[in-house]
């Protein structure tokens, strides 16, 4: 089937993707923007890691851990900064994220600091990893499409009429970044049972801003378009992997080319529609005018 | 008289050192609907906001149903049965008209988290529960075959007509209305007032309106009452407000 390069870079993939998704509830669907989801899944691959090696726990024990450690520090961070205003609350995600980090970095005893941590098993093989993106988007897809998901896009398209149509603001953005929180865990938990080999570096902040770019460029409420965001991001770079060195520029020109032409990202406020797709082909006409009253 | 619905003492409400409302005291009986007039600034948005908790009073106390929500927050409010409209329109603008109404019925939605991630039984019947409500109120006001649409490509008078029918979906005793005629001719403003009136009479509301049309204050409320400059300048039925020498004076400019 696949070779040890394609199922890497496809488990890097889906790695990634499972927290691009969470990136996508809080950012797409409840425009809270963080720079810190890196830390979550430091937070999310060192629990997972320390509780594989040190306790010999089962490996899906280990990834549940590493998830729920995450959720659980973003709910006490988020009882402190969500009532915030939308760059206040980024700040202050930037500055949790380089916490973890330096954090890390400085508990040698538990974490190895900046010489890493070794001897995880290899448990993250490309099955489980398509599993586990598999059921994170069926998760994210039906939270988003529940009376929870419907609130948390109320509260993105007008604060103030989302809270007198009775929504509990502070306690649904709190929910979001939870979700933000747990996706991204899960995600490390998986990504250090993969590489064997974690240290506090791999989750700086230039991971939250790829998880970040990632999401914008899919398209700000549309988890489809999180999906195919990643596939760009992750998979276009190995194609071209003689050029790596300028994939952060690539990056750059890529979201501000998008910012100027597609500001709603790939798939704006969309989701991927195989019917809609059919419709298009079959019929060009009728889905012109389709787009034009959007 | 019954007990009022909403009761506003001695209200107070300052920015910095403008005091938008001063003394601020209003009673609304049940099924009434009443009138809030007066020139623009003159706080009448300002006392919406502090019903419905987005501002807190700095004196005084707001009673409703004669339980005190004076510190209550906005999303409390409305789960106790108060729905407003904004005076600038504020739906929900990227979605679709019927999400619009739906995320207000949601309210009582009966399912939860485990319900949504997992699709149980529970969670597909209130769901499709959820969705018949909120087609019935779209009937309502006339939007039922633009269900699917975004809300902001609706026209102007549906998309006040869209935020009404939202407020309502919301269950409320009280709906307080900012300004539901702005922007509107002669016969929309009619056709509003019988509208409003439908409301009333088919879901036994009290109605608490900010109006500036005085054909549809006329019309359609049992009393109002007057504001110049955040204080109370007459209260009392149309017919008495018309004749007061002050309000004619505040609002025509009289001989200083």
């Amino acid at each position: 089937m696949l070779n040890s390069f394609q199922e890497g870079v496809l488990i890097i993939c889906c790695v990634n993707m499972i927290a691009v998704l969470g990136m996508s509830v809080l950012t797409g669907f409840t425009r809270l923007f963080s720079f810190g989801n890196a830390g979550f899944m430091s937070i999310g691959a060192y629990a997972a890691a320390i509780c594989s090696v040190e306790y010999h726990m089962p490996f899906v024990v280990s990834i549940l851990i590493g998830a729920a450690a995450a959720g659980a520090v973003s709910y006490v961070l988020g009882s402190l900064t969500i009532r915030l205003r939308g760059d206040y609350f980024l700040i202050s995600c930037l500055g949790f994220g380089e916490c973890v980090r330096v954090l890390f970095n400085y508990t040698k005893n538990i974490t190895g600091g900046a010489n890493g941590y070794s001897n995880i098993p290899y448990k993250t093989t490309g099955i489980v990893a398509v599993i586990c993106t598999v059921l994170a988007f069926i998760i994210a897809w039906n939270f988003i499409h529940s009376r929870y998901g419907q609130a948390l896009s109320a509260i993105r398209e007008n604060e103030l009429a989302a809270a007198a149509n009775g929504i509990n603001v502070v306690r649904y953005k709190k929910m979001s970044f939870v979700f933000s929180a747990i996706y991204a865990g899960w995600a490390g938990g998986l990504y250090a049972h993969y590489l064997r080999f974690i240290t506090p570096t791999l989750f700086n902040l230039g991971k939250s801003s790829e998880l970040v770019i990632t999401t914008v460029l899919g398209g700000l409420g549309s988890l489809t378009g999180s999906v195919l965001g990643t596939i760009i991001v992750q998979i276009l770079p190995e194609i071209f992997r003689s050029m790596s060195e300028y994939r952060m520029l690539f990056y750059g020109i890529a979201v501000v080319l998008m910012i100027l032409l597609r500001p709603d990202g790939l798939y704006g406020y969309r989701e991927f529609s195989l019917k809609r797709l059919i419709a298009r082909i079959t019929n060009p006409g009728k889905s012109k005018t389709a787009k034009e009253q959007k | 008289m019954s007990e009022p619905i909403l009761e506003m003492r001695g209200v107070e409400k300052r920015f910095g050192g403008v005091r938008a409302i001063d003394e601020f005291s209003l009673k609304v009986e049940p099924g009434m609907v009443y009138g809030l007039i007066g020139p623009n600034g003159a706080g009448k948005t300002t006392i919406f906001n502090t019903i419905t908790g987005i501002y807190h009073v700095d004196a005084g106390k707001i009673l409703f149903q004669g339980k005190d929500i004076t510190k209550v927050e906005p999303h409390q409010a409305a789960r106790l049965g108060i729905a407003r409209t904004f005076q600038n329109i504020r739906l929900f603008g990227n979605l679709s008209v019927k999400s619009n109404v739906e995320i207000s019925c949601n309210m009582n939605a009966g399912y939860h988290l485990g319900d949504a991630l997992l699709r149980t039984p529970r969670y597909r019947r209130v769901t499709k529960e959820t969705e018949e409500r909120a087609m019935e109120f779209l009937k309502i006001v006339g939007l039922a075959d633009k269900g699917e649409e975004r809300a902001s490509s609706l026209p102007y008078g549906h998309q006040r007509k869209l935020e009404i029918a939202r407020a309502m979906a919301t269950n409320p005793k009280l709906l307080l209305l900012d300004e539901p005629a702005a922007g509107m001719n002669a016969d929309e403003s009619l056709e509003l007032v019988e509208f409003i009136r439908e409301l009333k009479e088919r879901f036994q509301i009290t109605i608490l309106m900010i109006e500036h049309h005085m054909d549809v204050v006329t019309s359609l409320c049992d009393a109002c009452t007057v504001l110049n400059f955040g204080k109370t300048l007459a209260a009392g039925t149309v017919e008495e407000i018309k004749k007061n020498p002050e309000v004619i004076a505040a609002y025509l400019g009289g001989d200083e």
